[in-house]
């Protein structure tokens, strides 16, 4: 065979999908394709979906597992919406996918799994490979299975053993695709499957094979390139946002000279949480898997009264478990990180889908007057910053910190910039030693935050708990006046903290026809839509909001500058509520709750709707 | 780690200026006035002293205690206190809980600390009723329990906790009296130098929603014949006369009396470190047939879970450098200029 001339089509992104079963390896497709799409230099972000049950039913449309990532030589914000490319590994995958395919998309199939069983599996009739269904997309059939079967005809390993490494071959063809180098993915898989040499090899062929396969026959016409996006100076890794988030709360253990305790329960998408701090032993952290999330958080207050800077990290229903818990640390006063990852609720809900639904929960959702600070990150990579900037309040002003975080920038990775530790803000303890004029509930400063006085420290020996406290003593009192004095100084407490947060600053212009809201995960879409409209030429600015109790100071003044404001959310608008309830407002909602992210697409037609009023 | 401090500390160090708020007559005095008693003994600074409670009559006592203190929320002591002894394994941690409070909404925690074995004291005031809510049943009441929750008798089996302590893998469970100042005494100093959770119940006498529990046992009257004083390899004789002892019959113990058909060396002889034999005298708190045995029913030597940690944390510093840089950058870092 001789290498066929194919045409090479500069184009300044893509965006494509991996779609399988839950067994076809879809995750680590596309998590390879990612790290090589980062190192290359391209701005990306990813998206990936799985199924909540770890072996669903194989073969159908439930156990579906797909990756989805945009890249660029441009600034973007999110994994996309309609895809250029989809690869379907099998029936089901095509069937959940294929509507978000564009008009004379790619679609490359594995057809070595479109048997008569997948696909009914699938709700078929008829093989959608045959008739004309996919008329109007570029159809690019190839029986990987078989060519890897051959591929690998000489290495001693079982066939289904050999059919396990066709996803490289996928991932091969792709590469071939985009024009990339295979090295990122060889070293993965040689460090990956370091004491199985057999499967080191399986893989490294299936790979290669997939890649020469493109090279070599004409079945694709045209291959695709994607030049670097322009970054600042620095350097870079593409990360997930989980893993930034674990990375700042042990920078922030570095940076304040505590050790790190982290208390939790496993639940999904929060884990990972506590799979990277596990890992960070030789820093000293301390991870304790609790027998459930009722004890994870309250070990971790244990373990803030005896000086460590404790977290615990869940989701909404461990948040649910942990309320009680985190009054009793609203009430002592002691510092606390509590990480929400959302997923789709209520109850089990959506395990593995995103949403944003627990903002609610965490601004009222215990007894009693009970406020706590509430931060929410924007991107897998802020995970980092709002990690610290958490542990930064919860430490100065002796008070429990809720950080949302979802499913989406949890699970989703993009490129971060790795920051110099030392332009990090200070750290700032309440530590204290001094025996004379000490008193536990002594406020006499500026922030609010009360002495911490270790166990360990002579002559400061004291008792604290969930009964009200007298002010400056700590001693239990059931007196009217200083109850209703110590709930107006937990709430003054945070109100103090609007001024040490960053002011609101809309992207786009301080005044106009629109502004649009967002929060937490909802940054890419709302931001390459508002990017888009102001392009042509709309008066629309987006406001992100990363601390939602306090708020900005300013953003009162903002909200009255537009002639409307529209807030986007993953919920029944509890945002929204809050802030037309808190500055009298009328403010427009944007609402999904599908378990899914917005696309930029649906963003932006709200705007256009808002804004032309069409 | 005892300083010149420890050695000057007197009982008087360890009473906090706050009035105790105890019923007149409640069980809870005897037992704070036995570990403030105690602790100025255990050569340990008395800035080391955490004591962690949960809700309930029994949770008040951190207030009366000039120590470090945490009243935390119902159930959850055990789980605070093994947060706080990882975060500082230099404390003594000790638990003060209550039957409801450890074995009905905390019954997790509780039996979750004694498997992980982390080294604290947990002191349980079984008074066999809910005290602070006003005398609802608990988890340890006899079935049948009159109550104003249970006015046709309580329906569900009692616990028993030293056995629930050694079905969760316990490795210090015994049991004391309110009223046998004499006896608590050394077994809470027992309890202090196990390393592990040391699970001391105590029987207390709630004399205001369940008078008398109790009274069996602590009556001049009756309680040589109902109490079973456990000591360390020696026979389980018991008896106003020390007359009776206890023989195994087939896996079951029944009671014998000295004399004519058995002597002293017939008598079955307690050793702490038997499973089998723990697992027995935990089984028949609630016989009427046979004595309520008291003291250490079983000891056991374990790793704790704090050692074991820390030592992971060792192993892994030693093995890796703690480079925050270099974990930023992980394996795929590459860097625009
Ligand atoms: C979450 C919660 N549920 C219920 C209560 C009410 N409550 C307080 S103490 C208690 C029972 C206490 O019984 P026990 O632990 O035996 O302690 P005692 O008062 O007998 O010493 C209950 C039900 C509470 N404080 N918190
Ligand atoms: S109610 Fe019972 S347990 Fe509570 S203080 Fe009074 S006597 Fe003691
Ligand atoms: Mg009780």
């Amino acid at each position: 065979m001789s290498t066929v001339k194919k045409n090479i089509s500069e184009v300044d992104g893509a965006t494509i999908r991996f779609a399988g079963d839950s067994g076809d390896g879809m995750q680590l497709t596309g998590s390879q394709f990612s790290d090589n799409t980062a190192i290359f230099g391209n701005d990306l972000a990813t998206l990936p979906d799985f199924p909540a049950e770890i072996r669903a039913p194989k073969g159908s449309l439930a156990g579906v597992s797909s990756f989805q990532l945009q890249f660029s030589n441009k600034d973007i914000h999110t994994p996309g919406d309609d895809l250029d490319v989809l690869v379907a590994m099998n029936p089901a995958g095509l069937k959940v996918h294929l509507g978000e395919l564009k008009d004379n998309g790619m679609l490359i199939i594995n057809t070595a799994n479109f048997t008569s069983k997948n696909i009914k599996l699938a709700g078929y009739d008829d093989n959608p490979l045959d008739g004309n269904s996919l008329d109007g997309y570029q159809v690019i059939k190839v029986d990987m299975t078989k060519l890897v079967a051959t591929a690998l005809e000489d290495l001693g390993l079982s066939s289904k053993l050999k059919a396990r490494s066709t996803n490289m071959f996928a991932l091969g063809l792709l590469y071939w695709l985009y024009g990339r180098s295979l090295d990122s993915s060889i070293n993965f898989i040689q460090k990956k499957f370091a004491k199985a040499p057999d499967i080191v090899e399986a893989n490294l062929k299936a790979l290669n094979s997939g890649y020469y396969y493109g090279e070599t026959l004409e079945v694709i016409k045209t291959t695709y390139r994607v030049n670097k996006a322009k970054f600042e100076k620095g350097k870079y890794r593409n990360i997930m946002g989980n893993n930034a988030l674990a990375l700042g709360l042990l920078t922030a253990a570095q940076r304040s000279g505590l050790d790190l305790y982290y208390g939790g329960y496993p639940i999904t998408p929060a884990s990972d949480i506590l799979h990277y701090l596990a890992q960070y032993k030789s820093f000293g952290v301390k991870t304790f898997q609790a027998e459930d999330e009722i004890a994870g958080v309250v070990s971790a207050i244990g373990a803030a009264f005896a000086g460590n800077l404790a977290i615990t990290a869940t989701s909404g229903p461990g948040v649910a478990l942990k309320s009680e818990a985190l009054g009793l640390a609203v009430i002592t006063e002691l510092p606390l990180v509590l990480v929400n990852v959302q997923r789709g609720g209520p109850s089990t809900g959506l395990p593995t889908k995103t949403e944003q639904s627990d903002l609610n929960q965490a601004i009222y959702g215990r007894n009693g007057e009970a406020p706590m600070v509430v931060l929410a990150a924007a991107t897998p990579s802020d995970c980092f910053m709002m990690a610290y900037e958490s542990c930064r309040i919860a430490l100065k002003y002796m008070i429990p910190v809720i950080l949302l975080s979802d499913g989406y920038i949890g699970n989703g990775s993009e490129p971060w910039k790795i920051p110099d530790v030392n332009t990090l803000p200070e750290m700032e303890t309440r530590i204290y030693k001094k025996k004379e004029g000490y008193a536990p509930y002594n406020h006499g400063n500026p922030d609010l935050a009360r002495p911490w006085a270790l166990p360990g420290t002579p002559g400061m020996e004291h008792r604290i708990g969930g009964l009200e406290k007298w002010e400056e003593t700590g001693h239990v009192s059931y007196d009217p006046e200083n109850h209703q004095r110590m709930v107006e100084l937990r709430q003054n407490k945070i109100d103090i903290i609007a001024r040490d947060i960053a002011p609101a600053k809309p992207f786009g212009k301080e005044s106009g026809d629109l502004l649009v809201i967002g929060w937490g995960g909802t940054h890419g879409a709302i931001r390459s839509a508002v990017e888009t409209a102001q392009d042509e030429g709309m008066s629309v600015s987006h406001l992100h909001l990363r601390h939602l109790n306090p708020f900005p100071k300013n953003l009162g003044e903002i909200l009255v500058k537009f002639q409307k404001v529209m807030i986007a959310e993953l919920n029944l608008g509890q945002l929204s509520t809050i802030i037309r309830s808190k500055f009298l407002v009328d403010a427009v909602g944007l609402n999904k709750i599908q378990g899914k992210p917005f696309t930029q697409t649906e963003v932006y037609n709200e705007i256009t709707k808002l804004v032309k009023g069409a | 780690m005892a300083t010149e401090n420890t050695q000057t500390l007197t009982r008087q160090d360890f009473v906090s200026d706050q009035d105790v708020r105890w019923c007149p007559g409640c069980g809870d005095y005897a037992i704070l006035s036995q570990v403030q008693k105690l602790f100025p003994t255990l050569g340990i600074p008395k800035e080391n002293f955490l004591i962690i409670s949960g809700i309930g009559c029994s949770s008040r006592f951190p207030y009366y205690m000039d120590t470090y203190g945490f009243h935390s929320i119902h159930g959850r002591a055990p789980a605070l206190a093994s947060g706080a002894k990882i975060a500082n394994p230099d404390l003594s941690v000790w638990v003060a809980t209550g039957d409801g409070d450890a074995m009905s909404i905390g019954g997790n925690h509780f039996i979750h600390v004694l498997r992980r074995n982390i080294d604290m004291n947990i002191l349980m005031f079984n008074n066999r009723i809910y005290g602070l809510t006003k005398g609802q049943y608990s988890p340890t009441s006899e079935v049948g329990k009159i109550t104003k929750s249970t006015p046709m008798g309580s329906l569900d089996y009692p616990f028993n906790p030293p056995q629930l302590a050694l079905g969760a893998s316990g490795t210090f469970i015994a049991r004391t009296i309110d009223r046998e100042q004499k006896h608590m005494g050394p077994i809470l100093e027992e309890a202090h130098k196990h390393k592990g959770t040391s699970f001391v119940e105590i029987y207390q006498n709630c004399n205001i929603f369940n008078d008398g529990a109790f009274s069996d046992l602590t009556e001049k009257e009756t309680k040589a014949e109902t109490q079973l004083v456990l000591e360390q390899g020696e026979p389980m004789i018991f008896g106003a006369e020390k007359n009776k002892g206890l023989i195994l019959d087939g896996s079951n113990f029944k009671v014998v009396k000295l004399g004519s058909h058995y002597n002293a060396d017939d008598i079955l002889k307690h050793d702490k470190e038997d499973k089998n034999l723990a697992m027995l005298l935990s089984e028949i708190t609630y016989n009427p047939e046979l004595p309520v045995p008291i003291g250490i029913l079983y000891q056991e030597t374990k790793s704790t879970y704090d050692d074991m940690m820390t030592n992971q944390i060792e192993e892994a510093k030693q093995k890796n450098e703690a480079d925050l840089e270099k974990l930023f950058s992980g394996t795929n870092s590459w860097v625009v200029d």
